[in-house]
Order: structure tokens, then C-alpha cells, then sequence
């Protein structure tokens, strides 16, 4: 039914548009009339835009207030003496199985009740539909003959119709930022429920995290603990391991390839390069766990030491190679845009490449390469898959990269899989450490952009 | 050393390429036979230029005559240019710079450049002068270097206008500041030969008077080649010229007598203003 009735609205807004567009026409080929003010297709897009997007309007309200309105008058026409005594939650439950037996899904012989109330549902949805398409549809129509008739040659159609497009996009982008206001707040709220419950000088300071809730009164780790020290620590020692990976070979490759490389050969290498940016990063978790990890643990028995199989290393280096693409083509680009007469000025003073290199092009291009890296690190730390395939899950507190770590995006996806409650520390823990998360990684972002920024400036 | 002087010869290669040039004294670059491609696209067809030493000689012609090609030869910074190729020999004070036993960075270091932009490095002031010495290892010490510093922008006439502000940013100076503090660095590396690229292009009349009236005292202790657009420069700056066109070197000679009385009918409609 919604499907027609939209299809009816866009049927209505088609119809709109030829409506003015002809209304238009006519003043243009009228005798001895003032000369028109816009072009036809913004008169016939200006009664479009009155015909189509108000009543769409109407269809999203009636939509979200639908549901509630005949619920409340579902409660209301309930009789009395069946209604009494119930708590909110019994009576959601009643009007839950109203709903479904009005749907046509009876289990066990329902009550007379309930009939009656299912029979009332059913009829008052048929109602709200039938409704529905009448109002928006004279809506429609309605705002399409007045559209119209505001028609004359002087009228500003092209203004008008430049308005509303301004309006549709600031719709779109407050979409954007208000649901990241919403995500933030939402984050915010269940980590004040978790500060509730744990205190936060425990969250940040305490060296023990295990965040198990008991089942029984009489269980070991009753207690559960939430020190969220060793899972930073472990995300840290990741992302570091990841950089110390990424951005040497990340940094050379650029510089291989703007100062080196023969046209022909930058034209196959950096495609190449790019195309490490489009493996998933799942498949990173494969390579992690099943080829480098036991490679590394051989390697290790080899010269005599244990490396553990999910051990910081492996999970790190994994991650740094996917990292390797990020800072070589912002430091490529960065390198790029240091002006040829640099690099002239320099070697006509007689300085080798590798002179210039390190000397002149890496320093004016750092601000554009620290901004990359800074990236980097924030994507290193935001990471999930690979660390959930490759990293272990214990948080141990420790720097050593063979021993396994846990990371805070691994904790998070833990403590939610499986059945969940949100009304217990455990699962609560997930969002204050994904605030944290999140704090870091805006900050890092922040800071690597104003420097991104900064550094174009230099050259304009 | 005394200064070259001048005589006039002429030399018939073919009527479409009539070289008229002075034979110098005992000067301080030779180019023979001198020819540059880029690709497969010849840029430059058998220069013969004799570039009198200590004195400031400048190379003009319309736009992409191949003024700056030639020049670029010199401390071979087509060499930077993968599909440049340069034939022919060029020779500084009687050694073959294509010579494999001459590194090509120890002759940049003897050939100072400066370009049509101003290009300090985004570095200080300081650090932009003591560039050149630091690379090649010319000074030993914090005060030898200090000293050097002091001494090359006294000689681009910067000292008095940057001396309290020598660790300031380079690019912080005005068009010809920068200018005179890309000629200092040059001369940091204590070169023989200055090569400018159209030096004053970019600068206004004030500055590009400054950078002139340096160029003149420059050229007792530095031989100084510069291309330029502006005819004015050259008769101001210049004791010989050399005029090209499409890339032959047309004519060359004493400069006075190239603006007065020159001898190719293709001198003489550019110097007139008939093309160009």
C-alpha cells in the first residue's frame, strides 16, 4: 500500500512539473506580455517541488506517529477490570499478542479479549492507511493548483526553486552530523551507566581486566575486574609494532617512487601499492593467523625462544603492511607537491639525490608526511579485524611483542557477542572503552588534518 | 687574469644557419658542436659559444630559442632531465665537463646557479647559505661556517637588511630578498662561474636594479652567464651577448656592437623589435 501511495506522490510531482511547465510556456508565447523572469523548467520544477516534497513529508510523520496513536487508543478501549493491576510490561506483552493474533498468528486459543482488541486493530490500521493516501494525496494535489496559480511571467521561479535545493542540502548534511551527534551521545550515556556502576579511577588506573560477571553468589572471579590499563597498553603496542612496519617501507616506497622511478615503472608500482589498500582486511586476518604467525613461531624455535601464536608480532606486523599503501600515497603526495625548483635549486648547488632527499624534500615535506602517518596510527588503533583473528584475547600487561596482547576494539567485540544484557558492567565496559576509542582517534585525526592543512598552505 | 677581448670572424656552416661569432681570448668556457634533444626533438643545433672569463655575458632571443638550454648545459642540470641528451663538448677552463673522471657534483659545486623563481629552501636564512658549504664540506668549525655565511650574503648585498634575523625562515623575504638569497647560497659554495636563469623575471624594477647593479660587481671575481628576456638587461649588465633563435646561436659578439650594429638580419629584427 505504501508502495502505490509513494508512486502515486511521484506520479503527482511528474504531473506537477508539466503543470507549471505548460502554464510557463503560455506566458512566453502569449502577445504583448512582459517578458518571463525564469526559464520555463524552473516554474514547472517550483510546483514539482510545492506538489512533492510536503505531503512526502507527511507520509514520514504519519508513518512514526501511526504505531503509537493506535496503541494508545488500543489501551484505552481495553475494558477495565482486564487492564487493572498490570505493570507496563504486562501490559506491552497484552498489546504485543493483540498485535500478532490481529496478524493471523494464533498459537493457543486467544480470549475473548484479545479478539475484540485484534478485531479494533485491525480495523483502526485499515482506517490510518485509507487515511493516510487521502490526506497526502489532496495534500499533493492541493499545493500543486496553488503552486501554480502563484505563476505569473515576474514571478521568481529560479530563486524559489534555488532556495528549496539549498534547503534539501543542509537536510542532508545535518543527517550526517546529527547522527554522529547521536552515536557520540549514545556512546556518552551508556558509559555514564558504566561509571555508575564501576568507578572510573578503577577503568583507567587499574592494572586488571577481567571482565567477567558471576553467574553464581559462591563463583571464583565474582567480582569481575575492569582495569582498563593492559587493553591500552596492548592496543598501543600493536599500533606501534604496526607503525614501525608501515612507515619505513611506507616512506621509502614514496620516496622510491616520486624521486626514482621511471614513468613506466611509477605507472605499474603505485597501482600495485594501491590495490593493498583494497584487500579487506579480513583476508589480513587469514594471512596473520595462518601464514605469518606460524611462521613467526618457527622461526622462533629455530633460534631457541617461544613466540606465542597470536603473539603481538605477528597481529602487529600484519597490520603495519596493511598500513604500508596510507603512508606512502599521502607521503607520495606530499613529496609530489614540494615545487620542482627545490629540487633544482638544490642540485644545481651540487648536492647528490640522496642529498636533496633527506636534506630538502623530506623536511619541506614533512608536515604532509607526519599527517599521514598520524592517520595511520589512528586507523592502527581503530583496526578490529585483523587484531580479532590474530591478537589474543587475555589482557596480559606487558611490552613484550611475543607474548600475546589483547586490543580495545578485541574487548569490545567480545564482551558484546553472544546473548547480551545492558544492564550489567560487563557489557556496559564495551562502550566506555569504545569512548576512549573514540576520543583517541578524533584527537589523532584533529591533529594530523591541522597539519595536513597547514602544510598546503605553504606552497599556494 | 687579464679579460678576453674580442674579435670578430665569421663562419659559414649553410645559409640557413649562418653563425656569426667572436673568437675570446683565452676564455673561461668553450662549447663546440654543442647539441641538446629532448626525445627525439633536437633543441639545440651545434652551439659554438667562447665565454670570456670575469666578465657578465648574456644569452637572448625570443622564447624557446634555446637560451636556457645552452645554460643548463653548463653545470649539466639537463642531466636532470631523463630525455635530455647533450652531444658535443663543453669545456671550463680547458677540462671536458663531460669527463667520467669529473663528478658531475663537484661541477655544480665550481658552477653556481640561480633561477628564474626565487627558490630559497624552506629552511632559515642561515641554514639556506650554509647549505652548499655543509654538503661539500667546505668549512671546518661553527665559526668558519658563521664567517662564510656572513661573507657570501655581504656579497649578494643581504648582510645589512637580514643580520638580525639570519634564523628566520628564507621564504619569509621579499621577491628580491629571496632573489639576492638564492644568489648568496651560490656563492656560499665559493663557485668560478654563476649561471642565472632570467633572474629578475619575477622581481619588480627596484629589486631587479638591485640584483643588475650585484650582477656588476660580481663579475670581477665570478664569471657570470644569464639568459634574459629583457633587452634593456642585457645592454645594462652585459659586455658580450649572444643572440638565439629556434636553437642555432645566430650571432654572437661584443655587446655594444650586437644592439648597435648587428650583422644577421635575424639579430636585427629581434633587436629592433620586428619579431619576438
Amino acid at each position: 500500500m505504501l508502495t502505490y501511495l509513494l508512486l502515486a506522490l511521484l506520479a503527482v510531482t511528474i504531473a506537477a512539473y508539466f503543470a507549471g511547465f505548460t502554464k510557463a510556456r503560455s506566458f512566453a508565447t502569449a502577445p504583448g506580455c512582459s517578458p518571463q523572469h525564469s526559464l520555463s523548467g524552473y516554474h514547472g520544477a517550483f510546483v514539482a517541488a510545492w506538489a512533492g516534497i510536503p505531503s512526502f513529508l507527511l507520509v514520514l510523520l504519519w508513518l512514526l506517529f501511526q504505531g503509537p496513536v493506535i496503541d494508545s487508543l488500543l489501551v484505552s478501549s481495553l475494558p477495565p477490570d482486564r487492564v487493572e493491576g498490570l505493570d507496563i510490561g504486562q501490559l506491552n506483552l497484552l498489546v504485543s499478542e493483540i498485535k500478532s493474533v490481529a496478524k493471523g498468528n494464533v498459537f493457543s486459543e486467544p480470549d475473548a479479549v484479545v479478539l475484540a482488541g485484534a478485531e479494533r486493530y485491525n480495523s483502526w490500521s485499515t482506517i490510518a492507511i485509507w487515511a493516510m493516501v487521502a490526506s497526502v494525496l489532496s495534500l499533493s494535489v492541493a499545493a500543486l493548483f496553488i503552486a501554480r496559480s502563484k505563476l505569473a511571467p515576474r514571478f521568481r521561479a529560479r530563486n524559489q526553486v534555488e532556495w528549496i535545493t539549498s534547503v534539501l542540502m543542509i537536510v542532508c548534511s545535518l543527517i550526517a552530523i546529527l547522527t554522529t551527534i547521536g552515536i557520540v551521545a549514545s556512546l556518552l550515556y551508556e558509559t555514564l551507566r558504566f561509571f555508575s556502576m564501576v568507578s572510573p579511577f578503577q577503568f583507567f588506573f587499574g592494572l586488571n581486566w577481567e571482565p567477567q560477571i558471576a553467574m553464581r553468589e559462591d563463583q571464583v572471579t565474582s567480582g569481575g575486574a575492569f582495569g582498563a590499563i593492559p587493553v591500552y597498553v596492548g592496543t598501543m603496542l600493536i599500533a606501534f609494532i604496526a607503525m614501525l612496519v608501515a612507515t619505513p617501507i611506507g616512506l621509502f616506497s614514496a620516496v622510491y617512487l616520486t624521486e626514482y622511478a621511471s614513468s613506466g615503472m611509477r605507472a605499474v608500482v603505485k597501482p600495485l601499492l594501491e590495490i593493498l589498500a583494497g584487500i579487506p582486511t579480513v583476508v589480513y586476518g587469514f594471512f596473520a593467523v595462518l601464514t605469518v604467525a606460524p611462521a613467526m613461531r618457527e622461526f622462533g624455535e629455530f633460534l631457541g625462544f617461544a613466540i606465542a601464536p597470536n603473539s603481538a608480532l605477528a597481529a602487529g606486523a600484519v597490520m603495519g603492511i596493511m598500513l604500508i599503501p596510507f603512508i606512502s600515497s599521502l607521503s607520495d603526495d606530499a613529496l609530489a607537491a614540494v615545487p620542482q625548483s627545490l629540487r633544482d635549486g638544490s642540485y644545481g648547488l651540487g648536492a647528490t639525490k640522496g642529498e636533496t632527499i633527506s636534506k630538502v624534500l623530506l623536511p619541506a615535506a614533512l608536515p604532509g608526511i607526519m599527517g599521514g602517518i598520524l592517520l595511520a596510527v589512528s586507523r592502527a588503533i581503530g583496526e578490529t579485524m585483523i587484531v580479532v583473528m590474530a591478537a589474543g584475547i587475555i589482557a596480559a600487561l606487558t611490552l613484550n611483542p611475543f607474548e600475546p596482547v589483547t586490543t580495545v576494539t578485541v574487548q569490545i567485540v567480545t564482551l558484546l557477542i553472544g546473548d547480551t544484557e545492558f544492564d550489567n558492567p560487563k557489557t556496559l565496559a564495551a562502550f566506555a572503552l569504545g569512548l576512549v576509542l573514540f576520543l583517541v582517534t578524533l584527537c589523532l585525526n584533529v591533529i594530523a588534518l591541522s597539519i595536513v592543512r597547514k602544510y598546503r598552505e605553504q606552497y599556494d | 687574469m687579464v679579460k678576453g677581448s674580442l674579435t670578430m670572424d665569421q663562419q659559414v656552416v649553410s645559409p640557413e644557419t649562418t653563425t656569426i661569432r667572436s673568437v675570446v681570448e683565452n676564455p673561461k668556457i668553450t662549447s663546440k658542436d654543442v647539441c641538446v634533444f629532448y626525445g627525439d626533438k633536437q633543441a639545440l643545433f651545434d652551439v659554438n659559444i667562447d665565454i670570456p672569463r670575469f666578465a657578465v655575458t648574456s644569452l637572448i632571443g625570443p622564447s624557446g630559442c634555446g637560451k636556457s638550454t645552452y645554460l643548463r648545459c653548463i653545470n649539466r642540470m639537463n642531466d636532470t632531465i631523463p630525455i635530455a641528451r647533450v652531444t658535443g663538448e663543453i669545456k671550463i677552463d680547458n677540462q671536458d665537463i663531460h669527463d667520467p673522471d669529473l663528478d658531475v657534483v663537484e661541477l655544480r659545486a665550481r658552477v653556481g646557479m640561480v633561477f628564474q623563481k626565487p627558490n630559497p629552501f624552506p629552511k632559515s636564512i642561515f641554514e639556506n647559505v650554509a647549505y652548499g658549504p655543509r654538503i661539500h664540506g667546505l668549512v671546518k668549525g661553527k665559526t668558519d661556517l658563521e664567517e662564510l655565511v656572513a661573507t657570501s650574503l655581504e656579497r649578494a648585498g643581504l648582510w645589512g637588511e637580514v643580520k638580525d634575523r639570519i634564523h628566520e625562515p628564507g621564504t619569509g623575504l621579499s621577491g628580491g630578498q629571496q632573489q639576492r638569497l638564492c644568489i648568496a647560497r651560490a656563492i656560499a659554495t665559493k663557485p668560478d662561474i654563476i649561471l642565472m636563469d632570467e633572474p629578475c623575471s619575477a622581481l619588480d624594477p627596484i629589486a631587479t636594479a638591485k640584483v643588475e647593479e650585484l650582477m656588476m660587481e660580481l663579475c670581477e671575481n665570478y664569471t657570470i652567464v644569464i639568459v634574459t628576456h629583457s633587452m634593456a638587461q642585457a645592454q645594462r649588465v652585459s659586455q658580450t651577448t649572444a643572440f638565439f633563435h629556434i636553437g642555432y646561436m645566430v650571432e654572437y659578439g661584443d655587446t655594444k656592437q650586437i644592439f648597435e650594429d648587428p650583422q644577421d638580419k635575424r639579430t636585427q629584427d629581434y633587436i629592433f623589435g620586428r619579431f619576438g
